[in-house]
Protein backbone atom coordinates (compact mmCIF):
# COMPACT_ATOMS: atom_id res chain seq x y z
CA UNK A 1 0.00 0.00 0.00
CA UNK A 2 2.81 2.50 1.09
CA UNK A 3 4.35 1.67 -2.49
CA UNK A 4 1.82 2.33 -4.41
CA UNK A 5 1.29 5.81 -2.68
CA UNK A 6 5.27 6.15 -2.91
CA UNK A 7 4.47 5.88 -7.44
CA UNK A 8 1.03 7.50 -7.22
CA UNK A 9 1.76 10.46 -5.17
CA UNK A 10 4.06 12.14 -6.94
CA UNK A 11 2.31 11.92 -10.50
CA UNK A 12 -0.37 14.12 -9.65
CA UNK A 13 -0.96 15.15 -5.51
CA UNK A 14 2.37 15.83 -4.92
CA UNK A 15 3.70 16.52 -8.50
CA UNK A 16 7.72 17.88 -8.75
CA UNK A 17 6.51 20.54 -11.04
CA UNK A 18 2.83 21.67 -10.52
CA UNK A 19 2.53 21.01 -6.53
CA UNK A 20 6.58 21.45 -6.05
CA UNK A 21 7.13 24.03 -8.57
CA UNK A 22 10.71 22.32 -9.00
CA UNK A 23 12.20 22.08 -12.28
CA UNK A 24 10.86 24.57 -13.94
CA UNK A 25 13.79 25.67 -15.88
CA UNK A 26 13.95 22.71 -18.50
CA UNK A 27 10.68 22.77 -18.32
CA UNK A 28 10.08 25.94 -20.20
CA UNK A 29 13.20 25.35 -22.60
CA UNK A 30 12.35 21.53 -24.09
CA UNK A 31 8.79 22.23 -24.12
CA UNK A 32 8.35 23.29 -27.87
CA UNK A 33 8.07 19.76 -29.52
CA UNK A 34 6.10 17.13 -28.06
CA UNK A 35 9.61 13.97 -29.21
CA UNK A 36 12.00 16.71 -27.38
CA UNK A 37 10.12 16.33 -24.23
CA UNK A 38 9.40 12.63 -24.37
CA UNK A 39 13.38 11.96 -24.65
CA UNK A 40 13.79 14.44 -21.88
CA UNK A 41 11.37 12.44 -20.02
CA UNK A 42 13.05 8.60 -20.72
CA UNK A 43 16.54 11.12 -19.15
CA UNK A 44 15.46 12.27 -16.33
CA UNK A 45 13.36 9.07 -15.07
CA UNK A 46 16.30 7.36 -16.20
CA UNK A 47 18.46 9.54 -14.19
CA UNK A 48 16.39 9.91 -11.36
CA UNK A 49 16.02 6.26 -10.84
CA UNK A 50 19.01 5.24 -11.00
CA UNK A 51 20.48 8.26 -8.87
CA UNK A 52 17.72 7.57 -6.23
CA UNK A 53 18.68 3.21 -6.33
CA UNK A 54 22.85 3.97 -5.97
CA UNK A 55 22.11 6.43 -3.01
CA UNK A 56 19.87 4.28 -0.99
CA UNK A 57 22.14 1.55 -1.69
CA UNK A 58 24.97 3.35 -0.15
CA UNK A 59 23.15 5.34 2.10
CA UNK A 60 24.43 3.57 5.16
CA UNK A 61 27.98 4.07 4.01
CA UNK A 62 27.69 7.73 3.11
CA UNK A 63 29.10 10.24 5.74
CA UNK A 64 26.65 13.28 6.49
CA UNK A 65 29.25 15.66 5.64
CA UNK A 66 30.04 14.54 2.34
CA UNK A 67 26.64 13.05 1.43
CA UNK A 68 26.01 16.24 -1.87
CA UNK A 69 29.65 15.51 -2.99
CA UNK A 70 28.44 11.43 -3.27
CA UNK A 71 25.14 12.33 -4.82
CA UNK A 72 26.40 14.86 -7.11
CA UNK A 73 29.07 12.71 -8.60
CA UNK A 74 26.57 9.44 -8.86
CA UNK A 75 24.12 12.39 -10.67
CA UNK A 76 26.30 13.57 -13.17
CA UNK A 77 28.21 10.19 -14.03
CA UNK A 78 24.48 9.00 -15.03
CA UNK A 79 23.44 12.37 -16.63
CA UNK A 80 27.11 12.15 -18.77
CA UNK A 81 26.25 8.44 -19.58
CA UNK A 82 22.96 9.26 -21.15
CA UNK A 83 24.29 12.50 -22.97
CA UNK A 84 27.32 9.99 -24.49
CA UNK A 85 24.16 7.26 -25.32
CA UNK A 86 22.05 10.50 -26.65
CA UNK A 87 24.59 11.83 -29.09
CA UNK A 88 25.36 8.18 -30.15
CA UNK A 89 22.13 6.81 -31.28
CA UNK A 90 19.59 9.64 -31.23
CA UNK A 91 21.76 12.37 -32.50
CA UNK A 92 19.22 15.07 -33.77
CA UNK A 93 17.15 14.76 -30.57
CA UNK A 94 20.29 15.37 -28.66
CA UNK A 95 21.47 18.23 -30.75
CA UNK A 96 17.96 19.80 -30.06
CA UNK A 97 17.66 19.23 -26.65
CA UNK A 98 21.37 20.80 -26.72
CA UNK A 99 22.91 21.99 -23.06
CA UNK A 100 19.52 20.68 -21.49
CA UNK A 101 20.74 17.22 -20.99
CA UNK A 102 23.66 18.26 -19.24
CA UNK A 103 21.70 20.37 -17.11
CA UNK A 104 19.95 17.58 -15.70
CA UNK A 105 22.64 17.61 -13.16
CA UNK A 106 21.32 21.08 -12.03
CA UNK A 107 17.44 20.11 -11.64
CA UNK A 108 16.39 20.03 -8.62
CA UNK A 109 14.31 17.29 -8.57
CA UNK A 110 17.13 14.90 -8.54
CA UNK A 111 18.63 16.06 -6.23
CA UNK A 112 16.11 16.70 -3.53
CA UNK A 113 14.66 13.16 -4.17
CA UNK A 114 18.47 12.13 -3.53
CA UNK A 115 18.85 13.91 -0.36
CA UNK A 116 14.90 13.94 0.16
CA UNK A 117 14.38 10.40 0.53
CA UNK A 118 16.96 7.90 -0.58
CA UNK A 119 19.00 8.79 1.90
CA UNK A 120 16.27 7.47 4.28
CA UNK A 121 14.41 4.80 2.37
CA UNK A 122 15.02 1.16 0.77
CA UNK A 123 16.33 0.28 -2.25
CA UNK A 124 12.72 -0.47 -3.33
CA UNK A 125 10.92 2.39 -2.15
CA UNK A 126 13.60 4.85 -3.22
CA UNK A 127 13.27 3.07 -7.29
CA UNK A 128 9.68 3.42 -7.33
CA UNK A 129 10.28 7.03 -5.85
CA UNK A 130 12.43 7.78 -8.51
CA UNK A 131 10.18 6.47 -11.50
CA UNK A 132 6.79 8.46 -10.14
CA UNK A 133 9.02 11.97 -9.72
CA UNK A 134 10.27 11.16 -13.18
CA UNK A 135 7.28 10.15 -14.84
CA UNK A 136 5.05 13.06 -12.62
CA UNK A 137 7.65 15.30 -14.24
CA UNK A 138 7.61 13.86 -17.57
CA UNK A 139 3.65 14.18 -17.52
CA UNK A 140 3.23 17.42 -16.77
CA UNK A 141 6.70 18.29 -19.73
CA UNK A 142 4.57 16.10 -22.30
CA UNK A 143 1.37 17.96 -21.73
CA UNK A 144 3.00 21.18 -22.35
CA UNK A 145 4.66 20.34 -25.17
CA UNK A 146 1.55 18.97 -26.39
CA UNK A 147 -0.26 22.17 -26.43
CA UNK A 148 2.72 24.24 -27.88
CA UNK A 149 3.73 22.25 -30.77
CA UNK A 150 -0.69 22.03 -31.46
CA UNK A 151 -0.49 25.88 -31.33
CA UNK A 152 2.57 26.82 -32.41
CA UNK A 153 3.58 24.37 -35.06
CA UNK A 154 -0.15 22.95 -35.66
CA UNK A 155 1.28 19.73 -35.77
CA UNK A 156 1.66 16.58 -33.31
CA UNK A 157 4.84 14.48 -32.76
CA UNK A 158 5.53 16.01 -36.38
CA UNK A 159 2.08 15.13 -37.69
CA UNK A 160 0.39 17.92 -39.27
CA UNK A 161 -3.18 18.64 -37.35
CA UNK A 162 -3.92 22.64 -37.86
CA UNK A 163 -3.33 24.16 -40.83
CA UNK A 164 -0.27 26.28 -40.76
CA UNK A 165 -2.13 29.63 -41.01
CA UNK A 166 -3.02 29.01 -37.55
CA UNK A 167 0.30 28.56 -36.23
CA UNK A 168 1.15 31.00 -32.97
CA UNK A 169 3.90 32.50 -32.74
CA UNK A 170 3.90 33.14 -28.62
CA UNK A 171 3.45 28.97 -27.89
CA UNK A 172 6.97 28.65 -29.22
CA UNK A 173 8.85 30.82 -26.74
CA UNK A 174 9.31 31.03 -23.50
CA UNK A 175 6.04 33.02 -22.47
CA UNK A 176 3.89 30.35 -24.26
CA UNK A 177 5.16 27.97 -21.81
CA UNK A 178 4.86 30.14 -18.71
CA UNK A 179 1.45 30.60 -19.58
CA UNK A 180 0.44 27.07 -20.39
CA UNK A 181 1.93 25.44 -17.03
CA UNK A 182 0.39 28.16 -15.07
CA UNK A 183 -2.89 27.16 -16.49
CA UNK A 184 -2.20 23.74 -15.62
CA UNK A 185 -0.99 24.72 -11.90
CA UNK A 186 -3.97 26.53 -11.47
CA UNK A 187 -6.52 23.87 -13.22
CA UNK A 188 -5.28 21.15 -10.72
CA UNK A 189 -5.46 23.47 -8.08
CA UNK A 190 -8.47 24.16 -8.10
CA UNK A 191 -9.23 20.66 -8.81
CA UNK A 192 -7.57 19.60 -5.65
CA UNK A 193 -8.48 22.81 -3.51
CA UNK A 194 -4.83 22.79 -2.28
CA UNK A 195 -3.45 26.44 -1.56
CA UNK A 196 -0.16 27.88 -0.88
CA UNK A 197 0.04 28.80 3.06
CA UNK B 1 37.82 9.57 9.78
CA UNK B 2 39.29 8.83 6.95
CA UNK B 3 37.23 6.34 5.80
CA UNK B 4 34.94 9.25 4.16
CA UNK B 5 37.98 10.18 1.74
CA UNK B 6 38.84 6.19 1.14
CA UNK B 7 34.76 6.29 0.03
CA UNK B 8 34.69 9.03 -1.90
CA UNK B 9 37.90 8.10 -3.88
CA UNK B 10 36.09 4.85 -4.67
CA UNK B 11 32.97 6.37 -6.08
CA UNK B 12 34.86 8.78 -8.20
CA UNK B 13 37.53 6.47 -9.47
CA UNK B 14 34.16 3.92 -10.56
CA UNK B 15 32.51 6.68 -11.73
CA UNK B 16 35.51 7.80 -13.82
CA UNK B 17 35.39 4.10 -15.15
CA UNK B 18 32.06 4.02 -16.02
CA UNK B 19 32.68 7.18 -18.11
CA UNK B 20 35.16 6.41 -20.25
CA UNK B 21 34.18 2.74 -21.14
CA UNK B 22 30.87 4.81 -22.48
CA UNK B 23 32.66 7.70 -23.99
CA UNK B 24 35.41 5.00 -25.65
CA UNK B 25 32.71 2.82 -26.50
CA UNK B 26 30.22 5.42 -28.09
CA UNK B 27 33.24 7.61 -29.74
CA UNK B 28 32.66 5.95 -33.10
CA UNK B 29 29.20 6.20 -33.98
CA UNK B 30 29.61 10.07 -32.30
CA UNK B 31 32.22 11.06 -34.75
CA UNK B 32 30.09 9.62 -37.72
CA UNK B 33 26.62 11.09 -36.70
CA UNK B 34 28.71 14.52 -36.64
CA UNK B 35 30.29 14.12 -40.06
CA UNK B 36 27.03 13.05 -41.27
CA UNK B 37 25.29 15.50 -39.98
CA UNK B 38 28.17 18.27 -42.04
CA UNK B 39 27.82 16.49 -45.01
CA UNK B 40 24.13 16.49 -44.92
CA UNK B 41 24.53 20.30 -44.32
CA UNK B 42 26.63 20.58 -47.04
CA UNK B 43 24.42 18.43 -49.53
CA UNK B 44 21.45 20.74 -48.87
CA UNK B 45 22.69 23.73 -49.55
CA UNK B 46 23.01 22.53 -53.22
CA UNK B 47 19.36 21.99 -52.82
CA UNK B 48 18.93 18.22 -52.48
CA UNK B 49 16.01 16.70 -50.75
CA UNK B 50 18.38 15.80 -48.12
CA UNK B 51 15.23 14.11 -46.02
CA UNK B 52 14.72 11.21 -48.51
CA UNK B 53 18.54 10.33 -48.27
CA UNK B 54 19.74 7.68 -46.18
CA UNK B 55 23.23 7.74 -44.47
CA UNK B 56 24.41 5.08 -47.38
CA UNK B 57 23.15 7.53 -49.62
CA UNK B 58 24.73 10.61 -48.49
CA UNK B 59 27.98 8.75 -47.57
CA UNK B 60 28.05 7.69 -52.03
CA UNK B 61 27.03 11.17 -53.42
CA UNK B 62 29.76 13.00 -51.35
CA UNK B 63 32.18 9.97 -52.63
CA UNK B 64 31.19 10.20 -56.64
CA UNK B 65 30.26 13.60 -57.13
CA UNK B 66 32.28 16.14 -54.28
CA UNK B 67 35.40 16.97 -54.15
CA UNK B 68 37.19 19.26 -51.68
CA UNK B 69 39.14 22.28 -52.03
CA UNK B 70 41.96 24.08 -50.47
CA UNK B 71 43.11 27.25 -51.57
CA UNK B 72 45.23 30.29 -50.17
CA UNK B 73 44.10 33.59 -49.59
CA UNK B 74 45.41 34.30 -53.24
CA UNK B 75 43.33 32.02 -54.29
CA UNK B 76 45.48 29.90 -55.75
CA UNK B 77 44.45 25.99 -54.87
CA UNK B 78 47.15 24.22 -52.81
CA UNK B 79 47.26 20.31 -53.14
CA UNK B 80 49.74 18.92 -50.62
CA UNK B 81 46.83 20.21 -47.80
CA UNK B 82 43.90 17.99 -47.13
CA UNK B 83 40.50 19.55 -45.41
CA UNK B 84 41.18 17.19 -42.33
CA UNK B 85 44.75 19.02 -41.92
CA UNK B 86 43.57 22.43 -41.33
CA UNK B 87 41.96 23.36 -37.92
CA UNK B 88 39.82 26.31 -36.96
CA UNK B 89 39.52 29.24 -34.95
CA UNK B 90 36.83 31.07 -34.00
CA UNK B 91 36.60 34.68 -33.10
CA UNK B 92 34.17 34.99 -30.78
CA UNK B 93 32.86 38.29 -31.33
CA UNK B 94 32.48 38.15 -34.59
CA UNK B 95 31.43 34.37 -35.34
CA UNK B 96 34.27 34.32 -37.97
CA UNK B 97 36.45 31.09 -38.38
CA UNK B 98 39.71 31.12 -40.10
CA UNK B 99 41.37 28.12 -41.23
CA UNK B 100 45.11 27.38 -40.40
CA UNK B 101 47.53 25.04 -41.25
CA UNK B 102 51.16 25.80 -39.85
CA UNK B 103 50.49 29.16 -38.90
CA UNK B 104 48.86 29.80 -42.41
CA UNK B 105 45.69 30.94 -43.40
CA UNK B 106 43.59 28.79 -46.08
CA UNK B 107 40.48 29.07 -47.28
CA UNK B 108 38.45 25.52 -47.66
CA UNK B 109 35.57 24.45 -50.00
CA UNK B 110 33.44 22.13 -51.69
CA UNK B 111 33.26 21.76 -55.30
CA UNK B 112 29.99 19.42 -56.62
CA UNK B 113 31.22 18.15 -59.90
CA UNK B 114 27.93 17.04 -61.51
CA UNK B 115 26.17 19.97 -61.02
CA UNK B 116 28.82 22.29 -61.05
CA UNK B 117 28.46 23.80 -57.71
CA UNK B 118 31.10 25.55 -55.92
CA UNK B 119 30.32 25.28 -51.95
CA UNK B 120 31.65 27.28 -48.86
CA UNK B 121 31.41 27.35 -45.12
CA UNK B 122 30.44 30.72 -44.19
CA UNK B 123 29.57 32.37 -40.39
CA UNK B 124 29.29 34.81 -38.53
CA UNK B 125 27.35 36.98 -35.60
CA UNK B 126 23.75 37.12 -34.81
CA UNK B 127 21.51 38.83 -32.05
CA UNK B 128 22.48 35.90 -29.58
CA UNK B 129 24.85 34.01 -31.15
CA UNK B 130 27.65 33.05 -34.07
CA UNK B 131 25.30 31.34 -37.63
CA UNK B 132 27.06 28.40 -38.81
CA UNK B 133 26.07 28.26 -42.57
CA UNK B 134 27.28 27.53 -45.98
CA UNK B 135 26.95 29.21 -49.33
CA UNK B 136 26.64 27.75 -52.76
CA UNK B 137 27.60 29.47 -56.30
CA UNK B 138 27.22 28.55 -59.80
CA UNK B 139 30.76 27.15 -61.09
CA UNK B 140 29.93 28.16 -64.42
CA UNK B 141 30.13 31.79 -63.79
CA UNK B 142 30.90 32.51 -60.18
CA UNK B 143 27.90 34.39 -59.22
CA UNK B 144 24.68 32.68 -59.32
CA UNK B 145 23.73 31.80 -56.02
CA UNK B 146 22.98 27.73 -55.70
CA UNK B 147 21.50 27.41 -52.24
CA UNK B 148 22.50 28.61 -48.41
CA UNK B 149 21.80 26.85 -45.11
CA UNK B 150 22.53 27.49 -41.32
CA UNK B 151 23.09 24.30 -39.52
CA UNK B 152 24.33 26.04 -36.02
CA UNK B 153 22.93 28.81 -34.38
CA UNK B 154 21.40 30.21 -30.98
CA UNK B 155 18.43 32.69 -32.84
CA UNK B 156 15.00 33.34 -30.86
CA UNK B 157 12.84 30.55 -32.30
CA UNK B 158 9.81 31.78 -34.40
CA UNK B 159 12.14 35.03 -35.38
CA UNK B 160 15.85 35.30 -35.92
CA UNK B 161 15.72 31.02 -36.15
CA UNK B 162 14.00 31.67 -39.14
CA UNK B 163 17.03 31.77 -41.09
CA UNK B 164 17.09 27.85 -40.62
CA UNK B 165 13.75 27.72 -42.29
CA UNK B 166 13.27 27.02 -46.30
CA UNK B 167 11.69 29.62 -47.11
CA UNK B 168 14.34 32.15 -46.05
CA UNK B 169 16.59 30.26 -47.26
CA UNK B 170 15.13 29.33 -50.66
CA UNK B 171 14.83 33.27 -51.57
CA UNK B 172 18.50 33.36 -52.06
CA UNK B 173 18.32 30.27 -54.65
CA UNK B 174 19.12 32.59 -57.97
CA UNK B 175 20.44 35.60 -56.87
CA UNK B 176 23.88 36.51 -58.19
CA UNK B 177 26.84 38.06 -56.07
CA UNK B 178 28.74 39.61 -59.57
CA UNK B 179 26.87 43.20 -61.07
CA UNK B 180 26.64 43.71 -64.47
CA UNK B 181 29.48 45.56 -64.17
CA UNK B 182 31.41 42.53 -62.91
CA UNK B 183 32.01 43.26 -59.83
CA UNK B 184 31.32 41.52 -56.57
CA UNK B 185 28.38 42.90 -54.95
CA UNK B 186 27.26 40.82 -52.21
CA UNK B 187 23.34 39.98 -51.42
CA UNK B 188 21.65 41.84 -48.88
CA UNK B 189 18.97 40.97 -46.50
CA UNK B 190 16.93 44.17 -46.98
CA UNK B 191 14.00 45.17 -44.25
CA UNK B 192 10.98 43.78 -45.11
CA UNK B 193 10.21 42.61 -49.16
CA UNK B 194 13.43 42.73 -51.39
CA UNK B 195 12.78 44.92 -54.53
CA UNK B 196 11.06 42.21 -56.80
CA UNK B 197 13.23 41.36 -59.65
CA UNK B 198 16.40 42.21 -57.69
CA UNK B 199 19.51 40.32 -58.06
CA UNK B 200 21.21 41.11 -54.97
CA UNK B 201 17.72 41.63 -52.44
CA UNK B 202 16.40 39.13 -50.38
CA UNK B 203 13.09 39.50 -47.69
CA UNK B 204 14.12 39.92 -44.69
CA UNK B 205 12.76 38.36 -41.33
CA UNK B 206 10.06 40.44 -39.89
CA UNK B 207 11.12 40.88 -36.01
CA UNK B 208 14.33 39.53 -36.14
CA UNK B 209 16.74 42.94 -37.99
CA UNK B 210 20.04 42.55 -36.20
CA UNK B 211 19.92 38.68 -37.25
CA UNK B 212 19.16 39.51 -40.87
CA UNK B 213 22.03 42.53 -40.96
CA UNK B 214 24.18 39.57 -39.54
CA UNK B 215 23.68 37.24 -42.58
CA UNK B 216 23.98 40.38 -44.57
CA UNK B 217 27.44 41.29 -43.41
CA UNK B 218 28.80 37.38 -42.91
CA UNK B 219 27.97 37.10 -46.57
CA UNK B 220 29.74 40.50 -47.22
CA UNK B 221 33.16 39.71 -45.41
CA UNK B 222 33.28 35.50 -46.11
CA UNK B 223 32.54 36.67 -50.03
CA UNK B 224 35.30 38.74 -50.39
CA UNK B 225 37.62 36.70 -48.85
CA UNK B 226 36.98 33.98 -51.42
CA UNK B 227 37.14 37.06 -54.12
CA UNK B 228 40.67 36.22 -55.43
CA UNK B 229 39.70 32.82 -56.39
CA UNK B 230 36.60 34.01 -58.08
CA UNK B 231 38.56 36.72 -60.19
CA UNK B 232 40.98 33.84 -60.70
CA UNK B 233 38.59 31.26 -62.27
CA UNK B 234 35.48 33.51 -63.44
CA UNK B 235 34.89 33.22 -67.48
CA UNK B 236 34.89 36.38 -69.26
Amino acid sequence: MKIKKTFIDPLVDNNPITRQVLGICSALAVTVKVEQALVMTLALTFVVTMSNTIISLLRNYISPSIRIIVQLTVISTLVSLIDIFLGAYMYDVSKSLSVFVSLIITNCIVMGRADGFAMQNGIKESFIDGLGNGLGYGGILIIVAAFRELLGFGTLLDFRILPESMNNGLMILAPGAFIILGLIIWAQRSITAVVEE
Amino acid sequence: MNSKYVFILIITIVSSFFLSLASEGFKDKRNKNIEIDKKKNILSSIGLDIESFNISDIDNYFKNYIDTLIINLDGDVIDNISISDLYEIENKSTGEVKYYYNDNEYLPMYIETEKGVMIMPVSGKGLWSSLFGYFAIDTNNYSTVKGITFYAHGETPGLGAEISKKWFQNNFIGKEIYSLSNMLQSIVVVKGKAASHSKYEVDGISGATITSNGVTQLLDRDLKRYEPYFIKNRKR
